[in-house]
């Protein structure tokens, strides 16, 4: 396969080509221009699969789930694709995938497309291509995508920009029910699973992270989270928790699932733009540069932002429709 | 943005249930900057195949010490190439006697690394083979 176009490869991907599949992630994890033009290309088969997100702290049997939920969505008959992501180096940019090692009885099922990604600079659980890897594994018509996270602490939950249903899961030992009780990951749960439930600690953990849910002020509109025990190893369980999963997406169909996914990739567009305009500012213009030798000169780092800002933003053209305002977001 | 990195899988085919030296090897290869899949033990080569589809993989390495290196490198290969993967570097290590080594590497299978390698070499190796084809591809794949 040597140097294929976007053209040939989208029109592969839509033979259901698993080869054309794995080349596209490719391109997306490494920023080939050829991948957005392949995308386009299949852009109107994206939005029929369901994506669901497994994230919690290492250790916690997220590859082992994700390789029963898989056998279980086969058992109702529906294609699963599954993203497995696990950290790069910092220091040399390498990283080791070891999710397959727990999910290697899935393999030769031609229904099945397991993916390991590296997270290279992300820092949220997810990599930066999981998104786009996502969309072509929806394009190419796999029902049930299923997204690990690498293992996350407390406050790492990019995931839920991914996935439309997010799974957090833990497992007994790993601390209080005050533990339970702090903002960050738990709060962007849709289902709670307590895994390892045949561990001493796994009722009390239930009944805390249970308390925990039903206890959050405000949030009356919000979806009711399920706690659900199971124990991943043996497959105990996870007929509960597919059933906890359909409950979600009910609840999403019953409101307004479209305006939630386009929340979330006008977030994505928003991310990219920044993105591209940050290393425009700071490199082709050349304004790192103004930067130091401002606060070399001794400013104050806030002073150098507020006029840097204000610089940038005089420029920019309003977008077509919108009122004129000012930098600060005050009408004019 | 991201740039390409060098995907590797590490499989061990067959009945052998001894991974030390794959584990090493991967994780000097995670060191060296590589995306290494590791699959772990007893693999077929039907599996380590439809792995580096997926994966997209630009080496498969066998760490074979079962004695069987003369059946599986075939097996793996013609699995490989019955998946339109013959673009994939083929290479592994392991203990394979002088002799099947000269005849492996004379039947076309990459450089083959035995007991007392250093960890280095097989990176440094990889990464040229892989300089090299990238460069022959234009970069583009």
């Amino acid at each position: 396969m040597h140097a294929p176009t976007a053209e040939s490869l989208a029109e592969r991907l839509l033979r259901a080509d698993r080869a054309a599949l794995a080349r596209l992630i490719s391109w997306a994890e490494n920023g080939d221009a050829r991948f957005s033009a392949a995308l386009d290309r299949v852009y109107s088969r994206v939005g029929r699969a369901a994506r669901t997100g497994f994230t919690g702290p290492p250790g916690a049997g997220k590859s082992t789930l994700v390789n029963e939920v898989a056998k279980a969505y086969r058992g109702r008959g529906a294609t699963v694709g599954v993203l497995a992501v696990d950290p790069s180096s910092p220091f040399s940019g390498g990283a080791l995938l070891g999710d397959r090692i727990r999910m290697e009885e899935r393999t030769l099922d031609p229904g099945v497309f397991i993916r390991s990604m590296a997270s290279r600079e992300s820092h949220g659980g997810v990599a930066q291509a999981t998104v786009d890897a996502c969309d072509v594994m929806d394009a190419f018509g796999l029902a049930e995508i299923l997204i690990e996270t690498v293992g996350v602490g407390q406050a790492e939950y990019d995931v839920v920009a991914v996935a439309d249903t997010v799974v957090v899961v833990l497992c007994p030992g790993a601390g209080d029910g005050i533990q339970a009780m702090k903002a960050g990951l738990l709060e962007v749960a849709d289902v709670l699973v307590v895994n390892k439930s045949d561990l001493p600690g796994a009722d009390r953990l239930a009944r805390d992270l249970d308390e925990a849910v039903h206890v959050r002020f405000g949030r009356e509109q919000a979806f009711p989270v399920p706690v659900v025990s199971l124990c991943a190893s043996s497959g105990e369980g996870v007929a509960e928790l597919l059933e906890a999963v359909d409950g979600h997406r009910a609840w999403l169909a019953a409101r307004d699932l479209p305006a939630a996914r386009l929340a979330k990739r006008a977030e994505r567009v928003r991310k990219t733009v920044d993105a591209e305009v940050s290393l425009a500012l700071w490199g082709r213009r050349g304004w790192g540069a103004f930067v130091a030798a401002e606060l070399a000169a001794g400013l104050a780092p806030h002073r150098v932002a507020r006029e840097l800002g204000r610089r940038v933003s005089e420029t920019l053209p309003p977008a077509p429709g919108a009122p004129e305002s000012n930098f600060r977001g005050e009408r004019a | 943005m991201s740039t390409r990195r060098i995907r590797v899988l590490i499989g061990k085919p067959g009945l052998d249930g001894h991974d030390r030296g794959a584990k090493i090897v991967a994780t000097a290869l995670r060191d060296a900057g590589m995306e290494v899949v590791y699959t772990g033990l007893h693999q077929t080569p039907e599996m380590i195949a439809e792995v580096a589809v997926q994966e997209d993989v630009d080496v498969v390495g066998l760490s074979i010490l079962s004695g069987a290196h003369l059946s599986l490198f075939p097996r793996v290969r013609k699995e490989l190439l019955a998946r339109d993967m013959g673009h994939v570097v083929l290479t592994g290590g392991g203990i394979i006697p002088a002799e099947d080594v000269a005849s492996l590497e004379q039947q076309g299978y990459a450089k083959l690394f035995g007991p007392g390698t250093r960890t280095e070499d097989i990176a440094t190796w990889i990464q040229a083979e892989m300089q090299r084809r990238w460069s022959d591809e234009g970069a583009a794949r």
